[in-house]
C-alpha cells in the first residue's frame, strides 16, 4: 500500500459500509494531512502489515492473522506484536475499548477525534497504516519534532515519564491500528471483553498502586 | 515615508506619554477611535467603536483594501493594534511581531522574533494560538508562549526589558494578552490541563519587577484575599476559604488557571478576569468545591487584594473554565442606574452583576440547549444561593468514574469560549459569538506527573440534538433581562471575536473564513467575504487620513482546530452535523493572514 503525502490511502481502509460518506471523511483527511504525510516520509515507510481481515476464529484483527489471547486480555500475534480482536459480534477486546478511552484524554487534544487529526498535528488513524509498533512505541516515549521555515511546528512531547500513557502503550497501539485498519469506525466501542484481575493488578503495579 | 511614520508615533508618544505614574498614553488612545490599543479596544472590555464611517446602509460596499501574509501556519486569534500610522500585527508561537507603516500598504517597518524553545509548543493545550500585543507608553507589550513577558520600543522593537512569568517544563505557558494599568502590567497563565496552580501577576511596567501575585487556590496569602473584607455573594469569604474546600494538598496542583481577558474599572480601580477549571478533569478526584477556580474576580489593581469573588460553578464536571471576559458597562437595572459587569461564561449561564459590590443580578442561559443545570439558584435566602442546581443526569461527578455520562450541554469547549462578545451603547445588547455543541464525559483516574498532561476525561463532542444541526450561533443578549433579542445559526462554532460600531453595524469572523457584517438592529446579514483561512482572530476598526478601515486575522486553529478539522463525530453517527458542515477543512485550510476592509472611494 502506498501512501502518499496526501494520505489517499485512507480509502483502501474505508469500510465497505461507509462507503457514502467517503467524500466527505476523505477530502477531510486529504486536507488536513499534507504534514501528516511529510512526517510520515520522514522515515522509510514499511509496507503496511495488513488491513482488518478476518482470522481462523471468524475475528478481525491485523491482517486476519491468527492471535493467541493471554490473561490480561491481550491479543498477539504470531511475530508477538498486538493486535485488537473483533469478534463475528462486534464484541471487542479489552485493550481496544481501554485505548480508545485513553487516547481521548491523552491524546486527543491534538490529534483529534477518533484519530483524524486537526488543524496541527497528524491523523494517526492514517498514520497507523504504516508506522509499525517499533516505530510507535519509540515516538510516544521519545516524542518528534518538525519545525522549521513554513511549517505548522509540530512537536510531540516525549511521554516516556507520562504513567497515564506509558501504563497504556499498547491499549493506545491496538486501539489506533483498528482505526487505521477499519476494523474500527469513528464510534465508541459498546460490546467488549471485560478487564481482566490479571489487567488491573498490573494497572496497579504499573502506577505503584497497592492491589 | 518611514521617517514620516516615526515621526507620526513620536508625536504620538510625545503628545501624553512617559509621565511617571499612570499610563495616560493608553487612555488617550482608548478614547480616540481612530486608534486601537488593547486587544479589548477599551477597559471596559466592549470592543465597541465610535467609528461611523462604515455604517449598516453602506457597509455592503465593503471591499479589500490590502492584506498581509503573516508566514505563520498556525491558529491566530487575537487582533492587530493601531496606534498612530503604524499597525502592530502578531503571530502565534513562535510570536513574531511586526511593526507596519500604515502610510505605505503595510510595508514593514520591524521585525521582532524571540528565540523560544519549541518544547513549549505541545505544553499548550489546544495549539500554539497567541491573543494578542498591549501598548501603552512607547512601549509594545508582547507575552510569548513560554512566558517570557517582553516590552519593546513601539518605534523600534528594540527590546527594553524581559521578565519571565512561568516554568514551561512544569506545563506554564501563555497564550493570552496583558493589560497594562496605571504603572503596572497585568499577566496571567495557562496550564490548567497540566495541573499548574495558576495565578494573576502585575509587573512594573518600565522595569519589569514583580509587584504582586494572586494564586487562584491555596492559603489566604496566595490568593490575597483578606477574610474579613474580601466577600462573596455580599458575605466574607472567611478564614481559609479555598483551602477548605480542597481535599489534602490537591489545591497545590489545582488549575484555576488564568488565560482570559482583563478588564478595569479606573472608577473602582478593580481589575476583573475569571479563572479556570480545577485539576483534573476528573471530578470524584478533587472533593470540594476546588474554590476558587470557575470564579469571577475583582482584585485592587494596585495591590491585587480581592474585593469580592463569585464561584459559578463550583466543583466544576465539565470543564467549564470561567476565564471568558468581563465586560463593564454603565445601564439601567430595574429602573436605577447601575454599574454592571456582564460575563458569559463557558458553562452556558450569561450573568449580570453588580461590579462594585460583586452583588448577583442575572443568571440566565445564552444558549437554549443548556441542560446540565436548571437555574442558577436566585433565592438569597436559599442554602444553595449563587449555585447552579445540577442535574443528576448531567453530572459525571453523580454519574461516577468510568461511566459514560451523555448528552451534556454545552460541551468542554462551552457554550462560549474566549472569543470575545462586544456590547453597543446604542442598542444596549451585547453581540456574542457561540457554540452549540454538547457532549458525552467520562472521567477516570489519572496521576498526576510535573509537566506531563493531567486530564483524565474522555470526551466525545457533537452539535447540539434536535436543533439546527449547525455548531454555533451569533446572538444579541439583552443583559438586564436575560434574554436572547435576535440569534443567527451558523454551521460552525463561532470563534472570533465580535466588534460593534456607532454606525450600527455588528463584525465577526466565521471557521470557513468569512468576515460578516449584519445590522446591529436585526441581525441581518449585511455584506461577507470569504477571506483564506477560517477565521479565529478578533475584529478591529481604525481610522487612517480619514478612512475607516476593518482589520482581521485569518488562520483556523486553536481548539476549533481540534476535531472540527476532520470533523467532530462520524457525520453517519446520527449525532453528527448535517451533511458537508461536518468537516470544516472542506471550508478552509492552514493560513495567516491579515485582511484590511474599507469602503471604495
Amino acid at each position: 500500500m502506498t501512501n502518499d503525502a496526501f494520505g489517499r490511502s485512507i480509502l483502501s481502509s474505508v469500510q465497505t459500509r461507509r462507503l457514502r460518506i467517503v467524500p466527505a471523511a476523505l477530502l477531510a483527511a486529504c486536507l488536513i494531512l499534507p504534514a501528516a504525510g511529510a512526517k510520515a516520509q520522514e522515515q522509510p515507510a514499511p509496507a503496511a502489515t495488513g488491513a482488518a481481515a478476518v482470522s481462523p476464529d471468524g475475528a478481525k484483527t491485523v491482517g486476519g492473522q491468527a492471535a493467541t489471547k493471554d490473561d490480561l486480555g491481550k491479543y498477539t500475534l504470531p511475530d508477538g506484536t498486538p493486535t485488537y480482536h473483533i469478534a463475528p459480534d462486534g464484541t471487542m477486546d479489552w485493550y481496544t475499548y481501554s485505548g480508545y478511552r485513553r487516547y481521548h484524554a491523552e491524546c486527543h487534544v491534538c490529534h483529534g477525534p477518533d484519530g483524524m487529526g486537526s488543524s496541527y498535528a497528524p491523523a494517526l488513524a492514517n498514520s497507523l497504516k504504516t508506522m509499525t509498533y517499533e516505530q510507535f512505541t519509540e515516538t510516544v516515549v521519545n516524542g518528534k519534532r518538525n519545525i522549521g521555515h513554513g511549517t505548522a511546528d509540530q512537536v510531540m512531547p516525549a511521554f516516556g515519564e507520562n504513567l497515564n500513557v506509558m501504563c497504556y502503550l499498547d491499549d493506545l497501539y491496538i486501539y489506533l491500528k483498528a482505526r487505521a485498519d477499519g476494523a474500527l469506525g469513528r464510534e465508541r466501542p459498546s460490546k467488549r471483553e471485560d478487564k481482566t484481575k490479571a489487567y488491573g493488578a498490573n494497572e496497579n503495579q504499573c502506577f505503584g498502586r497497592s492491589n | 515615508m518611514r521617517k514620516l511614520a516615526y515621526a507620526a508615533v513620536l508625536l504620538a508618544t510625545a503628545a501624553y506619554a512617559w509621565p511617571a505614574a499612570a499610563n495616560d498614553g493608553l487612555i488617550s488612545i482608548i478614547k480616540d477611535p481612530k486608534q486601537w490599543g488593547i486587544q479589548t479596544g477599551d477597559y471596559a472590555n466592549t470592543r465597541y467603536s465610535k467609528l461611523d464611517q462604515i455604517t449598516a446602509a453602506n457597509v455592503g460596499k465593503l471591499q479589500v483594501a490590502w492584506s498581509f501574509s503573516t508566514g505563520v501556519l498556525r491558529g491566530h486569534e487575537g487582533g492587530p493594534l493601531i496606534i498612530g500610522d503604524v499597525m502592530y500585527v502578531h503571530t502565534p508561537f513562535p510570536n513574531i511581531v511586526y511593526a507596519l507603516d500604515l502610510n505605505d500598504d503595510g510595508r514593514i517597518i520591524w521585525k521582532y522574533e524571540p528565540k523560544q524553545d519549541p518544547n513549549v509548543i505541545p505544553v499548550m493545550c489546544c495549539d500554539t494560538v497567541n491573543r494578542g500585543l498591549a501598548y501603552s507608553n512607547g512601549l509594545i507589550y508582547l507575552h510569548q508562549a513560554d512566558t517570557t513577558l517582553v516590552a519593546l520600543d513601539a518605534k523600534t522593537g528594540e527590546k527594553k526589558w524581559s521578565v519571565v512569568n512561568g516554568d514551561p517544563t512544569k506545563g506554564e505557558t501563555n497564550t493570552a494578552t496583558v493589560l497594562p494599568v496605571k504603572d503596572k502590567v497585568i499577566v496571567g497563565i495557562s496550564g490548567g490541563e497540566f495541573g499548574v496552580r495558576c495565578h494573576v501577576t502585575a509587573y512594573d511596567s518600565k522595569t519589569g519587577k514583580q509587584v504582586w501575585r494572586g494564586y487562584s487556590m491555596g492559603p489566604d496569602s496566595d490568593i490575597l484575599v483578606d477574610p474579613e473584607k474580601t466577600t462573596s455573594l455580599g458575605k466574607p469569604v472567611g478564614k481559609d476559604s479555598s483551602l477548605k474546600t480542597w481535599e489534602g494538598d490537591q489545591w497545590k496542583i489545582g488549575g484555576g488557571c488564568t488565560w482570559g481577558w482583563y478588564s478595569y474599572d479606573p472608577e473602582t480601580n478593580l481589575v476583573y478576569y475569571g479563572s479556570g477549571n480545577p485539576s483534573t478533569w476528573n471530578p470524584a478526584q478533587r472533593p470540594g468545591d476546588n474554590k476558587w477556580s470557575m470564579t469571577v474576580w475583582a482584585r485592587d489593581a494596585d495591590t491585587g487584594v480581592a474585593k469580592w469573588v463569585y464561584q459559578m460553578t463550583p466543583h466544576d464536571e465539565w470543564d467549564y473554565d470561567g476565564i471568558n471576559e468581563m465586560i463593564l458597562t454603565d445601564q439601567q437595572f430595574n429602573g436605577a442606574p447601575r454599574k454592571l459587569l456582564t460575563h458569559f461564561d463557558r458553562n452556558g449561564f450569561g450573568y449580570t452583576l453588580d461590579r462594585v459590590t460583586g452583588e448577583l443580578l442575572v443568571a440566565e442561559k445564552y444558549d437554549p440547549a443548556v441542560n446540565w443545570a436548571t437555574k442558577v439558584d436566585m433565592d438569597k435566602n436559599s442554602p444553595t444561593y449563587g449555585r447552579p442546581l445540577v442535574v443528576s443526569q448531567y453530572s459525571t461527578q453523580q454519574q461516577g468514574e468510568d461511566v459514560n455520562t451523555k448528552g451534556i450541554c454545552p460541551a468542554a469547549l462551552g457554550s462560549k469560549d474566549q472569543q470575545p462578545a462586544s456590547f453597543s451603547p446604542k442598542t444596549g445588547l451585547f453581540y456574542v459569538p457561540t457554540n452549540h455543541v454538547c457532549m458525552d464525559y467520562e472521567p477516570f483516574r489519572v496521576s498526576y506527573t510535573a509537566g506531563q498532561p493531567y486530564v483524565g476525561a474522555t470526551l466525545s463532542m457533537y452539535p447540539a440534538p434536535n436543533s439546527h444541526g449547525g455548531m454555533g450561533n451569533f446572538i444579541a443578549w439583552d443583559n438586564t433581562k436575560g434574554k436572547i433579542v435576535w440569534s443567527l445559526k451558523e454551521p460552525f462554532s463561532v470563534w472570533s471575536g465580535a466588534l460593534a460600531t456607532a454606525g450600527d453595524v455588528v463584525f465577526y469572523g466565521t471557521l470557513e473564513g468569512y468576515l460578516k457584517a449584519v445590522d446591529a438592529k436585526t441581525g441581518k446579514e449585511l455584506y461577507k467575504f470569504k477571506t483564506p483561512s477560517g477565521i479565529i482572530g478578533n475584529v478591529t476598526t481604525y481610522e487612517h487620513k480619514g478612512k475607516q478601515y476593518i482589520a482581521v486575522l485569518s488562520g483556523v486553529g486553536g481548539w476549533a482546530g481540534i476535531g472540527l478539522a476532520a470533523g467532530l463525530t462520524d457525520p453517519n453517527a446520527g449525532l453528527g452535523a448535517v451533511g458537508g458542515y461536518a468537516a470544516l477543512s472542506n471550508y478552509t485550510n492552514l493560513g495567516g493572514q491579515l485582511t484590511v476592509f474599507s469602503l471604495p472611494n
